[in-house]
């Protein structure tokens, strides 16, 4: 059958700069480049470009320019091209579109409508070269209260997890990303003082050694999952479900399960990896709460247990109830989640934005009473510092960044997770695709990027007066909306600027 | 007063910011005195209000009532004085009603009807009603009275619980500062009376004459908000039970402190800063009966790498205040007198950016926005410090002077004295 689906991309070679080196077509993962020894000419097979730039990157001359392909069909502001393009890939095919990464549609972001607060006059402004800024962060069930005897401060204090940043990075399992790939935010999570999520890919042996900074996932395939794997973790958490595919479960293919990932995996090397999609002895609430206390009592009650759920239409009512079964840390991922693999349908049309979801279960729980017995961590298009910032002034008591992450290491969001071909090393399954990522530059560029993002908190945090993070949780009132309805204001919580 | 968010914040700003002069004195011996000095000091700081707000807390000034729990009430009305009285009938023994003696003085206007009530709580057994109203005919209270014989016992009338009488007392004066018309509760503690208004503070002092009264603690403040019409509610000292607060300062916290409060049901209708510190103080000392060193180290808490330092009990005791009541940092400037029954606390912000200064003469402590007032008023010091930021200075009838949790040194202290007054407050 002939293809009908244009190419999404242009090449575009300046062949006054070319020199030949070829190095394109040793980069190019999918092939587009070849080098004809006849003509002595570089030449493209537009239809494989996926404007990963990886090719545009390395290039030493600057020759090549990847363009988006305008793809210009009579004007149609309801038939947009996308559309036309998706249907006749499906007309050819007969299969659900897969995709990875997250949502990348023009839903309202609501951190770009709020802005934030700063002193003037009735209180200073604090210097963070010169003042103490303090953004250390303890997740973990709180009592209620406190009492005094005899000099002692004493209380039932659940553990806790001492983060030095709010900045943790998200459950990205091994094999969905690559080996150094997680190597990589294990390094930077130890050397930073917060947490690396495992994903449910299992643990594997090289990695225990970051113990300390570790989140182990439990998901509904529970692959790798033994004592060790509990007690040894910093953290539990119980993955209900995921801002980029809500209600799906995954589906790793055994061809990408290699002898080291079903090592890690606790399956036979090359059988497919199903990860259901509900956890099949979670089909209510007090079987959650079993799991909960399960896996409490596995780790001898010494490990935070967190729930992570998609922001969904009732989360607020879903949060409440998993504070009430018992987790210490509640995790809201958002609609614009990333993912390695999921239907392109699912991914774009599923879930509510996290500022909405965050909003709405952190006043549900306070409203309740029960906001102190329970850490609240969104994830889910956490973009920049000051996302993390007002993430924290809607409730959060940290976030999770994974894109973020991986776009420091090279990622730049083609969105080709799933074909195993990733050009930066980051996702792809083949060895000669996966060594192309240093995992020890990968750590420096991922520390640099979010001591970056804590330094610009710091200066956010100095410009409003505050020097501790604490101070700045749940304070909605240092965030003013611009160009929102009043309902969306209204589940916010924020006033609109000028008020 | 219904609509108490409309009185205190007619422009619906976040909160009202205000900037203040403060002052505390405490003879730490049980001796009382008038409240000429405190008047005084006062004046000497008349730049640091605008004339929109004036207070003073007075401890020990009803010592021949020392039991009862005694209302302060501003009515805008009669009618609204009627209803609030039949509610306080309904619910309270009411031992003595009258007037709060005032004079006239021309800086103080629009005066609103300003009366007294000394209450006991009903035996909660009795349906939580009293039987019969004690009526206004017992003799009232005049200032300058000798200290009568005061019970010690932790027994209100009824044979109610002190701290259930207390939580009695709060759920009322909550009731009637947000149902019935026109009335606001400024005062409920027992021995100690509140006593504030609109215009400069000596001129309030003045007016409610506050010379007449003698008492062993007094807090003042004047105040300069930036963004409030005048009401006489929305001065300071705030109080419940006997619990006040004088405050100078700006968080920017409120937003979350205002948010971890509402988990303990404080609902913060007057949107000041002061507020969310009066509730904070409450919570802390009152409700979780923590001491006045864990309070001062949730409100001003020392940095985290200040407490990694510390030897282990203390750093084990700040992590976890900082853990749970995380909420409750203050932070921003401020600067605060906080006084309750026998006891009176300094406090600034953690890294001290609102002026606060202590001083020592004799068994008296002086706690000062300024250093010039208290030198008005007591020329000769012992000591005289900037007091350090997050480091509390207590003035306590049963444990004299302190600095922290070290004493400071007070010459004149007579232990004697000082045992009688603590068996009075």
């Amino acid at each position: 059958m002939k293809s009908f689906v244009l190419n999404d991309f242009i090449v575009e070679r300046d062949d006054r700069r070319c020199i030949r080196c070829q190095v394109c077509v040793r980069q190019c993962s999918f092939e587009v480049h070849r080098y004809d020894a006849e003509l002595d000419q570089v030449l493209a097979d537009e239809e494989k470009c996926v404007g990963c730039q990886r090719c545009a990157t390395f290039c030493p001359t600057h020759a090549l320019t990847i363009r988006s392909s305008p793809r210009e069909f009579r004007a149609n502001a309801n038939w947009r091209p996308e559309l036309l393009m998706d249907i006749k890939r499906q007309a050819e095919s007969g299969g659900v579109l897969l995709t990875g990464m997250g949502n990348d549609k023009p839903f309202r972001v609501y951190f770009d409508h709020l802005l934030l607060n700063a002193s003037q006059v009735t209180n200073p402004s604090l210097d963070p070269l010169r003042e103490p800024m303090e953004v250390r962060t303890y997740l973990g069930a709180k009592p209620a209260r406190l009492r005094y005897e005899n000099g002692r401060i004493t209380g039932d204090m659940p553990p806790q997890i001492q983060l030095e940043t709010p900045i943790m990075f998200s459950a990205m399992s091994y094999g969905a990303i690559t080996y150094n790939a997680q190597l990589a935010l294990m390094q930077a999570a130890q050397e930073l003082g917060t947490l690396c999520n495992t994903g449910e890919g299992g643990w594997h042996p090289d990695f225990r050694k970051f113990r300390d900074h570790v989140t182990v996932q439990v998901a509904s395939g529970r692959f790798g999952i033994d004592q060790d794997y509990l007690n040894q973790a910093a953290m539990v958490e119980i993955k209900i479900g995921q801002g980029a595919k809500p209600g799906i479960g995954g589906h790793l293919p055994g061809e990408k399960v290699t002898p080291l990932v079903a090592r890690t995996r606790m399956i036979p090397a090359g059988t497919d990896a199903i990860s259901p999609a509900p956890q099949h002895d979670i089909y209510s609430i007090e079987d959650l709460s079993a799991l909960i206390y399960a896996l409490k009592e596995a780790t001898g009650y010494e490990k935070p247990v967190a729930v992570k759920i998609a922001a969904v239409h009732n989360a607020a009512a879903i949060a409440s109830g998993i504070v009430r079964a018992g987790a210490d840390v509640v995790v809201i991922d958002g609609v614009r989640g990333g993912t390695g693999a999921a239907p392109k349908a699912i991914r774009d049309h599923v879930g509510i934005p996290a500022e909405l979801a965050l909003a709405a279960v952190d006043r549900r729980l306070r409203q309740e009473g029960i906001r102190n017995r329970a850490s609240l961590v969104v994830a889910g298009g956490i973009r920049c510092s000051a996302d993390v910032f007002k993430a924290l002034a809607l409730g959060a008591d940290a976030v999770y960044i994974g894109t973020a992450a991986l776009v420091a290491m090279g990622c730049t969001l083609c969105q080709q997770c799933y074909t195993g071909k990733c050009a930066w090393g980051i996702t792809s399954a083949r060895p000669d695709l996966a060594k192309r990522l240093n995992p020890d530059i990968a750590t420096r560029r991922v520390v640099n990027l979010v001591r970056a993002w804590t330094r610009e908190i710091k200066e956010m945090l100095g410009g409003m007066g505050i020097n501790a993070v604490e101070s700045l949780r749940e304070n909605r009132l240092q965030l003013r909306a611009v160009g929102l309805e009043d309902w969306e204001m209204d589940v916010l919580g924020v006033k609109g600027a000028g008020m | 007063m219904k609509d108490l968010e409309r009185a205190a914040n007619p422009f619906g700003d976040d909160k009202i910011l205000a900037n203040c002069g403060i002052f505390g004195m405490m003879n730490c011996d049980g001796r009382r005195s008038g409240g000429q000095d405190i008047i005084k000091a006062m004046a000497n700081m008349h730049d640091r209000g605008n004339g929109l707000g004036g207070g003073y807390a007075a401890y020990g000034i009803y010592p021949e009532h020392a039991e009862d729990y005694c209302l302060h009430i501003m009515f805008e009305s009669e009618d609204a004085r009627r209803h609030a009285e039949e509610f306080l009938h309904h619910w309270f023994q009411v031992a003595l009603t009258e007037p709060i003696p005032t004079r006239r003085v021309a800086g103080v206007l629009q005066v609103p009807l300003l009366w007294r009530y000394f209450v006991r709580v009903p035996s909660l057994e009795a349906g939580g009603r009293p039987g019969a109203d004690a009526g206004p005919s017992a003799g009232g209270a005049q200032p300058h009275e000798a200290p009568g014989a005061a019970g010690t016992g932790s027994e209100g009338a009824g044979g109610v619980s002190r701290p259930d009488a207390d939580d009695y007392v709060v759920a009322r004066v909550m009731e009637i500062n947000t149902t019935v018309d026109g009335a606001f509760v400024f005062s409920s503690g027992r021995n100690m009376g509140v006593f504030k208004g609109v215009g400069h503070a000596e001129d309030i002092g003045e007016f409610y004459r506050l010379d007449e009264y003698d008492a062993y603690l007094w807090t003042g403040h004047s105040r300069f908000p930036t963004n409030t019409q005048a009401w006489w509610g929305g001065a300071h000292p705030f109080s419940i039970l006997d619990w006040t607060v004088v405050h100078n300062g700006e968080l920017s916290s409120y937003g979350a402190n205002r948010a971890f409060l509402e988990m303990y049901g404080y609902y913060c209708s007057m949107h000041t800063d002061t507020e969310v510190l009066a509730y904070a103080v409450d919570l802390l000392m009152r409700r979780h009966q923590l001491p006045v060193q864990a309070m001062a180290a949730v409100l001003a808490a020392p940095l985290w790498q200040d407490i990694d330092r510390m030897p282990p009990q203390e750093r084990q005791n700040h992590t976890l205040l900082r853990q749970v009541y995380g909420g409750l940092l203050m932070n921003g400037p401020f600067a605060i007198v906080v006084a309750h029954g026998g006891e009176m606390v300094g406090l600034r912000d953690r890294i001290g950016l609102r002026p606060l200064v202590a001083a020592v003469r004799g068994s008296t402590l002086y706690l000062a926005s300024e250093e010039a007032p208290i030198r008005l008023v007591a020329p000769e010091l012992d000591a005289v410090w900037q007091a350090r930021g997050g480091v509390p200075v207590v003035g306590s009838l049963e444990r004299g002077i302190l600095e922290g949790s070290q004493p400071v040194p007070t010459s004149g202290l007579d232990r004697g004295q000082v045992a009688r007054a603590v068996g009075m407050h």
